[in-house]
């Protein structure tokens, strides 16, 4: 496992790791947004992994046996529920600080993860192999999306499952993710998004196919402002969505 | 690993919740935690002796449609159903002593929704004693009788208490079921707002000559309200309010005289009346929790909330808050998530501490409402049930209520 990181760390360091790490995982904090949209992709992720794999989610360790990239991790709030689940997982981040937070955190909840400094393309470029690639709200923050989706591409074993999801580009989204969720209600850091990057369901959908991935669905994420939660939606694709596509 | 001493301590835990209370609610919430593949340990104050015991004590309970759902859901109902009496009508009248038949002015009757009675009466023995039964019989749960809490302790990762033989118990996440004085809450600095009523209820069963026929009656007094609720048999249960000081003279009174009190404020539609087990006072109060939930800590009940016992609703309240958590729970732990972290237990809080402070607030305006004898407000309200009770749509409203349809229904209660 990749414990580099663990061993190069200072030890007077894991106190303020595990101070970040708290920060991270406060569902009131600055990721207050990512708690709140984290059930509703789960629901997505472990859905799909189960339909695609035929796995029983009522069973202890559904995921056991599976090998799973979770690409810009942060804190790993994917990668302790799939490691729960039993699935060999590894999460990685460009950012890296975030390397040995996610390692506190995943310490202090008893689990095995992987965490690593590295890009998807660094590790493609490795011919690491995985059974699903998590490609979370990542592609509206990259400068090339088609060599991007090529790497995840490259990264599956035949019949692995992609997962994807992020902003679509439209006036409403401009509205939702950049005014509101930035300007007004500042759930995100302002400049978090550029609004020019974000990519439209049928653009995805194209990208994934010349990525050679095979589309198979797509589900909107929708806020409730009432019950003050989100949902998947069959038909509401307008601002979150995600998508789940096959490598033939 | 990265950090193996924590794991360690991880491994070690002797279940993945602890549960302080063995009265109704913790017992419920271990079975249906079990279900999810969650143990449990149960501590409990008393000896099983006092939880086994099976002579009728007086005590009884109105499960709601929605609770006799999560009983079923457990496996339980098929032991209770003989022992509960089906409520098919509930009518509701304004009273004062001596002309309590004259009005009724509000009828609900169960043949009016699809999903059958609106509730059943259950005594407190039979449903303790089979709650204790399908713990005992479950490999994921140990019961701790005899057993009193004397501190506890937590970090981000886990809950412990200490018992009084010295002995540390560690788990996923503590939780407090030990009613409205509930030690655990006050351990955790947990504060609680709460009011009194200035009355007091009289609790006891009756037996009496003449069929009851399921229907149960509500009586709107100027003390406070008496509910008579229909047990097997030709009994009833009473649960009576009055002024705390009336209520303190009529519980010295003796058991002749007491019914002597008791027979004129609803009348003799039910023919002669005998006590037919002990007498019971509690004073009237409102309590709420100022939160439900705190670092690995989670409160279900009269813990997180003590109500006024006048819709019969304290019960029902604690299994929904027992079937809401689990619900949360489980489906924390199916996508994989740590379903005692704060982001999981904040869900349940949302859940419930919404519901819980308006039915609070709704019975105590309720019961103030009720709770008088001017006349323009008893016109006022007369008018109020006349109205409704003309209403089918509002009076189907009203039983949904009860029945404990509404709102949004945890998986064990959906039936």
């Amino acid at each position: 496992m990749g414990n580099v990181m663990t061993n190069t760390v200072d030890p007077s360091e894991v106190a303020k790791f595990e101070a970040m790490a708290a920060e991270w995982w406060d569902p009131n904090g600055k990721f207050k947004p990512l708690h709140m949209l984290n059930p509703c992709r789960l629901d997505y992720i472990t859905t799909q992994i189960a339909g695609e794999f035929e796995k029983d989610l009522d069973s202890a360790t559904p995921f056991a046996g599976l090998r799973i990239l979770d690409i810009g991790c942060g804190g790993g709030l994917l990668c302790e529920p799939m490691a729960r689940l039993g699935a060999e997982i590894i999460g990685v981040d460009a950012a890296e600080r975030n390397i040995p937070v996610a390692q506190a955190h995943a310490a202090q909840s008893g689990l095995t993860i992987d965490y690593r400094h590295t890009t998807a393309e660094a590790m493609a470029a490795a011919g690491e192999q995985f059974d699903i690639v998590l490609n979370m709200e990542v592609v509206e923050h990259v400068a090339d999306p088609l060599a991007y989706l090529t790497a995840c591409q490259q990264l599956l074993k035949p019949g692995g499952l992609h997962i994807c999801s992020t902003i679509n580009r439209n006036p409403k989204s401009f509205a939702m993710a950049i005014v509101g969720a930035e300007n007004v209600m500042r759930w995100l850091p302002k400049g978090t998004h550029e609004w020019n990057k974000f990519i439209t369901p049928d653009e995805l959908f194209d990208l994934m196919r010349n990525a050679g991935l095979n589309p198979v669905d797509r589900k909107g994420f929708v806020f409730n402002p009432i019950s003050w939660t989100w949902k998947l939606s069959d038909r509401d694709l307008s601002v979150n969505y995600v998508t789940a596509a096959l490598k033939p | 690993m990265d950090n193996p001493v924590r794991v360690s301590i991880l491994q070690s835990m002797n279940s993945d919740l602890l549960i302080v209370g063995g009265g109704l609610n913790g017992p419920a919430l271990a079975l249906a935690a079990a279900q999810a593949g969650i143990s449990s340990t149960v501590i409990d104050a008393l000896p099983t002796q006092t939880r086994t015991r099976n002579d009728f004590d007086g005590r009884s309970y109105a499960l709601a449609l929605a609770s006799k759902r999560m009983l079923a859901a457990l496996g339980l109902w098929k032991q209770l159903e003989a022992h509960t009496q089906p409520m098919q009508e509930i009518k509701v009248s304004d009273g004062r002593v001596g002309d309590a038949e004259v009005f009724l002015g509000l009828h609900f009757n169960s043949a009016e929704i699809e999903e059958g009675p609106m509730g059943y009466m259950i005594e407190d023995r039979y449903l303790r004693t089979v709650l204790l039964d399908a713990m005992d019989s479950n490999d994921l749960i140990t019961h701790k009788p005899e057993s009193r809490v004397v501190s506890q302790a937590n970090n981000a990762s886990q809950a412990s208490v200490t018992l009084q033989d010295g002995a540390v118990l560690t788990a996923r996440l503590l939780i407090g079921a030990d009613g409205r004085q509930s030690g655990t809450a006050q351990r955790a600095g947990i504060q609680r707002t709460g009011w009194g009523y200035g009355q007091t209820a009289l609790v006891c069963a009756i037996d009496h000559e003449k069929p009851h026929g399921g229907v149960a009656h509500q009586f709107f007094m100027p003390a406070g309200p008496l509910a008579i609720l229909p047990l097997p048999g030709n009994r009833s249960s009473i649960v009576w309010s009055e002024t705390e000081e009336n209520a303190k003279s009529i519980n010295a009174l003796s058991d002749e005289d007491y019914l002597a009190v008791l027979r004129p404020r609803f009348g003799n539609f039910l023919g002669d009346i005998d006590l037919a087990g002990a007498r019971y006072t509690y004073p009237l109060n409102l309590t709420l929790a100022n939160s439900f939930v705190g670092e690995r800590l989670a409160l279900v009940g009269d813990a997180a909330h003590g109500m006024h016992p006048i819709a019969g609703q304290g019960l029902n309240a604690g299994l929904r808050d027992v079937a809401a958590l689990a619900h949360v729970m489980s489906h924390a732990a199916r996508r994989g998530e740590d379903y005692a972290s704060p982001q999981v237990l904040a869900r349940y809080q949302q859940w419930r501490r919404f519901d819980t402070a308006s039915l609070a607030a709704a019975t105590d305006v309720f019961n103030r409402l009720f709770s008088n004898d001017n006349p323009l407000l008893r016109a006022a309200r007369d008018f109020g049930m006349a109205a409704v009770n003309a209403v089918p749509e509002l009076r189907r409203t009203f039983i949904r209520e009860a029945a404990g349809l509404t709102g949004e229904l945890p998986d064990l209660m959906r039936g």
